[in-house]
């Protein structure tokens, strides 16, 4: 293992984080805020709870899970992707390391960013509304895995992509109407028949309702299936880019 | 042992375009190597076989004595990279990105070094610069800087000066000759004949993925170097005397100026019965002097004679 390596890439791609420190900061902070005004306070005043949880505090997983989702995806994304923009991955191609380390420093980085913000919106959350976390360490590793698993996802992308709108395309296309459509600010049980059994094929639904399990006790899948589906959603991710480093695609020609 | 030994290589893109055919290279430890060749050559392919940017199709390479797709740890261990293009992450300090390099060929961190290096390519005072904000000079001195942070025993200088202004290609050719008594082994492609002619201890062609030719740098220009011989005459002549037609002669056109072509590897250079001819014709010399054919008059010819072959 080129420890030396790894820790110069996981370096190299935390300090374009604290570069950009404000935004990355105070962007989740706002739109997070916003989202407990909108949805907490305006609508969720005329609903009165779910599951027995105050709207407020029900929307709260939902929240940090769509933007940990979208932080993981797109920093990792944007952060493999960048270095075949400027052409500066050469530097990665001729260095002695091997694509685990490449994985582990470039999804390292983002995942922890990831996690970060995740931590920073629950802080916020705690300003808007009172919960109490029913399994801290179950949320720790829900929170822990969904930014793996996502941060696997961006680097995937951040390979496939040939310009910067492949770069926010899936994470635009995909991420955010599936992460909407997946529970986070309601419960699965309110919709139709025929839209609850449609839910069950959208794998952010185990994620968001496995993660608000660990906040309030309750779950509309089993949290037996929630964990199967985010490991498999992580090997799965783990196998392509496997696949990537072993053919060269779109790296190494 | 070589310290590079490239055997058979080649490489066939996707496409089909066959940039490399089967080239066999070897360069010894500490020695500088010019690779000379025209633009799709394969001088860039090449060195992207040996550094692993580019997979080759078939041949193997060695560094160290390291097959570079098997043991790529021990043999990139040893390689150091200078790119033709300036591709730097623009936001980064030029400091740390030196020092990223570094870290990712497995060095631990060492100050000392990274100044030494800066220092010594005039990077100091710019050290806190984002690299966006350096001159294009500049820039291809940190690239320079990045390959040498982790002390690299082979160092490969990829169009190294191209777009670069006098002062910093001196500069490099300081830095390179202190590599070489460091005992760094070098391989610069260029299409700049006069650096291959001040830097290089050898030269090899390529062209069209094939290498033509490797030699000395010396015995290249001694074998193919043909000399011209000028002689400035006392007195202008109308036209060449018939007695001097078996010579390669050329008048100039004022009538001020006789050029003799000769090959210095021939057995008589005719330079004695050209003189004693001269003299006999009456004709006084004023003033002489000679030549040496340049490595570009070689490359030329070299490069021309096997494009007819190739049409």
């Amino acid at each position: 293992m080129n420890l030396y390596a790894i820790g110069a890439m996981y370096r190299s791609e935390m300090s374009r984080f604290f570069r950009t420190i404000m935004q990355s900061f105070i962007s989740p902070v706002i739109s997070t805020s916003l989202y407990f005004v909108v949805f907490g306070t305006a609508i969720g005043s005329r609903i009165d709870q779910v599951d027995g949880v105050s709207y407020g505090a029900f929307i709260v997983p939902g929240l940090i899970m769509l933007a940990v989702m979208g932080q993981a995806t797109s920093n990792a994304s944007f952060g493999v992707f960048f270095p075949k923009f400027t052409g500066t991955i050469y530097e990665l191609l001729s260095a002695p390391v091997n694509f685990l380390e490449i994985v582990i420093g470039f999804v390292g980085a983002a995942a922890t960013k990831a996690l970060f913000i995740g931590a920073v919106i629950l802080m916020t959350s705690f300003f808007f509304v009172d919960i109490t976390i029913a399994h801290p360490l179950a949320m720790l590793a829900f929170l822990l895995l969904t930014c793996l698993s996502f941060a696997l996802l961006g680097f995937i992308i951040g390979i496939w992509a040939k310009n910067f709108e492949q770069v926010q395309l899936v994470p635009m296309l995909v991420i955010t109407p599936l992460v909407f459509l997946g529970g986070s600010f309601y419960s699965i049980s309110m919709l139709p028949p025929v839209w609850q059994v449609t839910s069950r094929f959208n794998p952010v639904v185990y994620l968001v309702s496995g993660f608000r399990w660990s906040f309030f006790d309750q779950a509309d899948v089993p949290v037996g299936l929630s964990l199967m589906a985010i490991a498999g959603f992580t090997g799965g991710c783990m196998v392509v880019i496997w696949w990537i480093f072993k053919t060269g695609w779109r790296i190494r020609s | 042992m070589p310290m590079v030994d490239i055997q058979n290589v080649r490489k066939q893109y996707a496409g089909g375009f066959e940039a490399l055919k089967g080239v066999n290279l070897q360069i010894e430890e500490g020695e500088i190597l010019a690779l000379l060749g025209p633009n799709g050559a394969g001088k860039t392919t090449l060195i992207s076989a040996i550094c692993g940017i580019t997979m080759p199709t078939s041949g193997t390479i060695t560094v160290g004595g390291f097959d570079v797709v098997k043991n790529f740890r021990q043999a990139r261990d040893l390689i150091g990279l200078v790119p033709q293009e300036i591709n730097l992450e623009p936001f980064t300090k030029v400091i740390d990105a030196v020092r990223f390099t570094r870290g990712l060929f497995g060095k631990p961190k060492d100050d000392a070094l990274i100044e030494s290096i800066l220092k010594r390519l005039s990077l100091w005072d710019k050290r806190d610069n984002r690299t966006m904000e350096l001159s294009g000079g500049m820039k291809r001195r940190v690239l320079i800087a990045k390959a040498l942070s982790h002390e690299p025993r082979v160092l490969f200088l990829d169009e190294p000066t191209a777009g670069v202004d006098v002062e910093l290609r001196r500069d490099m050719w300081d830095v390179v000759e202190g590599l070489r008594q460091d005992g760094v082994t070098i391989i610069l492609t260029t299409h700049y004949i006069e650096e291959a002619e001040a830097m290089a201890d050898r030269i090899g062609v390529i062209r069209q993925g094939e290498i033509l030719l490797v030699e000395k740098k010396d015995s290249l220009i001694a074998r193919m170097g043909e000399k011209e011989l000028i002689m400035e005459l006392a007195d202008p002549l109308a036209a060449l005397p018939g007695a001097l037609s078996d010579f390669d002669l050329v008048l100039s056109e004022d009538g001020t100026c006789l050029t003799y072509r000769y090959d210095t590897s021939a057995e008589r250079t005719g330079i004695a019965t050209l003189i004693a001819t001269l003299s006999a014709q009456g004709i006084a010399i004023a003033d002489m002097s000679s030549r040496q054919k340049s490595l570009e008059d070689i490359f030329v010819g070299l490069v021309d004679e096997h494009g007819e072959d190739a049409a």
